[in-house]
């Protein structure tokens, strides 16, 4: 019984931080900032609930599975904040997101609106 | 007062499970001055900046949350497929202004940072009943234009005036 749960929760870690380079790989593979702010994303979210439900799984039922579990919940409390905080910042000053042709008009469009 | 009663009993049982240390008097004395002076500065700020806290939401966020891990799950591979296989699945960026049907700012703000937590969509501005997002695809927005994520959130805040 040990054995299953220690296997699955090494299944968890390693597919966590397979997530976790996966990130760092499109961090540098994505074109722009906007969008490199997304693969970043799958660093916080998925990769982060797999790692600690791995270590869930290590600690069993004591108060380090209840810390854990509180550590997951304030980093995706944060870390839509502080993303958002980024992407609002680069919007304010100006930085223009790379966008697919067919979307171009469009926002323009919505930058009058919004001024007027 | 019921806010006042809620930060205080969550912020007790907050500070005893990450201390650990439940019989020793002189650390439980301390606990008490931090909840104390917490609760103090939390109220303070309520006052100034009501947040419309109900037990409606507290009780509904759980559920809500079960259901954003699933969403989190299914953007997180589309984002992966990107990553990886970037010749078959293309980044197409997307930028636009969607409605929003939350009243509330704590509605409004459920609402963005679920955007934002879900990998392949960012909220980038609030204006009004706005919201201004990125996407990593035009699949991202359609996904959000459908509106389940924006139900479930108003769902959540029920019938504020």
């Amino acid at each position: 019984m040990e054995q299953v749960v220690d296997i699955l929760s090494w299944l968890l870690l390693l597919a966590g931080s397979f997530l976790g380079i996966s990130g760092a790989i499109g961090l540098f593979r994505f074109p722009d900032f906007y969008s490199r702010v997304h693969a970043a994303s799958v660093t916080d979210t998925l990769c982060a609930l797999l790692i600690i439900s791995g270590l869930v799984l290590q600690a069993g039922f004591t108060l380090i599975t209840v810390k854990l579990i509180i550590v997951l919940l304030f980093l995706w409390y944060t870390s839509p904040v502080a993303s958002h905080a980024l992407v609002k910042a680069a919007h304010y000053h100006g930085l223009k997101p790379l966008l697919s042709d067919s979307n171009e008009d469009e926002v323009k469009e919505e930058e009058v609106s919004s001024k007027s | 007062m019921p806010y006042i009663t809620f930060i205080i009993i969550s912020l007790t049982v907050f500070w005893l499970l990450l201390s650990g240390f439940w019989d020793n008097g002189l650390l439980l004395a301390l606990g008490a001055v931090s909840v104390a002076l917490v609760g103090y500065l939390t109220w303070q700020i309520e006052r100034q900046h009501p947040t419309m806290l109900s037990t409606r939401i507290l009780l509904l966020l759980p559920v809500f949350l079960v259901w954003l891990i699933g969403e989190i799950i299914k953007a997180n591979i589309d984002v992966l497929k990107r990553i990886w296989f970037s010749g078959r699945y293309p980044v197409e960026p997307i930028m636009k202004s969607l409605p929003m049907s939350q009243k509330g700012a704590l509605g409004k703000t459920i609402y963005a940072n679920a955007i934002t937590l879900t990998p392949g969509t960012v909220s980038v501005d609030v204006v009004g009943d706005r919201v201004l997002v990125h996407a990593v695809s035009a699949e991202g927005i359609a996904g959000l234009e459908e509106g389940e994520m924006d139900r479930r959130v108003t769902a959540l805040e029920g019938k504020t005036t």
